[in-house]
């Protein structure tokens, strides 16, 4: 393996993502403080107010106009970074769609927190899953090492030549981005040499290329940019083996669209985003102890779905229960569910599926809880039937 | 008459003009209800239509008004408007 990384050093999950930013040293960052995001743009500002990095910060008054702002430095050409959580991705609402739709590869790591009503700071993903259909690419991480690395490897993602797609790298509020977890840091040379210098295509700065941004779109024309985005989106899915391989090569860590746990032979999985698959991981140790052949399937891409990766994970699998941190009102279950859903009905397995709506506004969720949920497989897999397709685990009844 | 269109491989991403001064392209003149005519004998040639016409819609030849740009008048009207001795008329299409 490459030797690459540094010793363990104690850092929080925002302090991660802001080590990776001022690795990154991006050209723009427009950025406004929200719980649990805050420390995230508190240690930027400082690396930018001791000279550590050369970024343009913008302190914007509202994340509409940091988004808006991030639009407009994207377009003339800069690397362009902000961060957000939550009520502050609702109010960037408007522009995040027109930064995917004008492909502006803006990186956006966004810690995961539940959206008001009633107010509440703490993790769910109902903030970014509102956002699944607004053409940002999205990767869900686990872990403070997973948000840090992916920081870095989100920069060529979206600057790819053939993708040109914002992106969201989301982790857990406070769970991963408060936790203090011992990170092993890239050494900043192999960052800077990773992520090189971005040459945009068409810079509004480039006054010998004039380029218009943002035009009118009608009837004749809209329909095939939403077309070319649809397909870049799809896109994703092919291209990124390649740079999978080349950051392995790099830093020695291998990604890929999914992660799981103990999965090949599993009769019962759980599907789960984020930090949750950690602590499924240590009850899988127990069950399997005790015989039950459980297993995980973390997917790390939502956006892009990994329909192809996903059934190929779950080929074995006689029931699964899929774990959604996000109630998407649909009287249908979660948004993971139902994505689950549509793409085993086109696969030749049909394994149980059951929905589990869990952790709302920062509910914790215990290794009993996810006990709870593999017991709930295990009667399925006897009875061969789910009792519930959808479920509220940890809501008092 | 519909020219063909492009499909999406053939255009540019997310809707970037890549070339300045194409406005002239797009051919605006079938929004119009009423069109702009001119009575020769009563135009004096000030050139104020020329002025205030927003689509630069006006041709002028020899420092004379010679007439309209129908590819592109919107048929706003504004012409006839600020004509000194009225001799823009609308007229329905």
């Amino acid at each position: 393996m490459v030797q690459t990384k540094s010793k363990r050093i104690p850092l929080t999950g925002d302090q991660a993502v802001a080590t990776a930013m001022k690795q990154i040293d991006p050209d723009v960052v427009a950025v406004y403080p929200i719980t649990p995001q805050t420390e995230i743009v508190m240690y930027f500002a400082n690396y930018v107010a001791n000279g550590q990095v050369s970024t343009e910060m913008i302190p914007v008054e509202s994340e509409h106009s940091a988004m808006s702002a991030c639009v407009g430095a994207s377009a003339a050409g800069a690397r362009t970074m902000t961060a957000t959580s939550a009520n502050g991705l609702a109010l960037m609402w408007e522009i995040v769609y027109i930064a995917a739709s004008l492909r502006l590869p803006i990186v956006m790591p966004v810690v995961n927190r539940a959206l008001s009503g009633p107010i509440n700071i703490h993790c769910d993903h109902s903030d970014t899953m509102g956002a699944r259909d607004s053409g940002w690419i999205q990767i869900y991480c686990e872990s403070g090492q997973e948000v840090y690395e992916n920081t870095i490897l989100a920069v060529r993602i979206a600057e790819h030549k053939d993708i040109l797609l914002p992106i969201m790298i989301c982790q857990d509020g406070f769970i991963t981005s408060h936790a203090v977890e011992g990170i092993e840091l890239l050494e900043d040379k192999l960052v800077k040499e990773f992520v090189g210098e971005y040459k945009p295509a068409h810079s509004l700065l480039d006054v010998e290329n004039p380029v218009t941004y943002g035009p009118l779109d009608l009837q004749d024309y809209y329909f095939e940019h939403k077309r070319q985005q649809s397909e870049s989106m799809k896109g994703v899915l092919k291209i990124l083996p390649e740079l999978f391989k080349e950051f392995e090569k790099t830093f020695g860590t291998k990604y890929d669209f999914i992660d799981t746990y103990k999965l090949e032979d599993a009769e019962v999985a759980i599907v789960a985003l984020s930090s949750t698959a950690g602590t499924a991981r240590g009850v899988i140790d127990e069950l399997r102890a005790e015989g039950v052949k459980a297993g995980l399937l973390r997917p790390r891409f939502f956006r892009p779905f990994p329909r192809e990766k996903i059934i190929q994970a779950l080929k074995n699998v006689k029931v699964v229960g899929v774990l959604d941190r996000c109630e998407s009102f649909s009287a249908e279950g979660g948004p993971l569910y139902t994505e689950i859903k549509a793409a085993l009905y086109d696969s030749d397995i049909k394994p149980l599926v059951t929905n589990y709506i869990y952790g709302l506004g920062g509910r914790d969720v215990f290794p009993e809880d996810i006990k709870k949920v593999y017991s709930d497989l295990g009667a399925a897999l006897k009875n061969k039937k789910v009792s519930n397709p959808i479920n509220y685990l940890g809501s008092r009844e | 008459m519909a020219e063909k269109k492009k499909s999406w491989k053939e255009i540019p991403i997310g809707g970037l003009i890549l070339e300045a001064g194409n406005a002239r392209e797009y051919k605006t003149g079938g929004w119009r209800t009423f069109r702009p005519e001119k009575n020769d004998k009563k135009c004096t040639n000030c050139l104020i239509c020329w002025m205030y016409c927003p689509d630069s819609s006006i041709k002028v030849e020899d420092g004379k008004m010679a007439g309209f740009d129908y590819d592109h008048c919107k048929g706003c009207g504004i012409c006839a408007q600020v004509c000194p001795v009225k001799c823009i008329d609308m007229k329905k299409e």
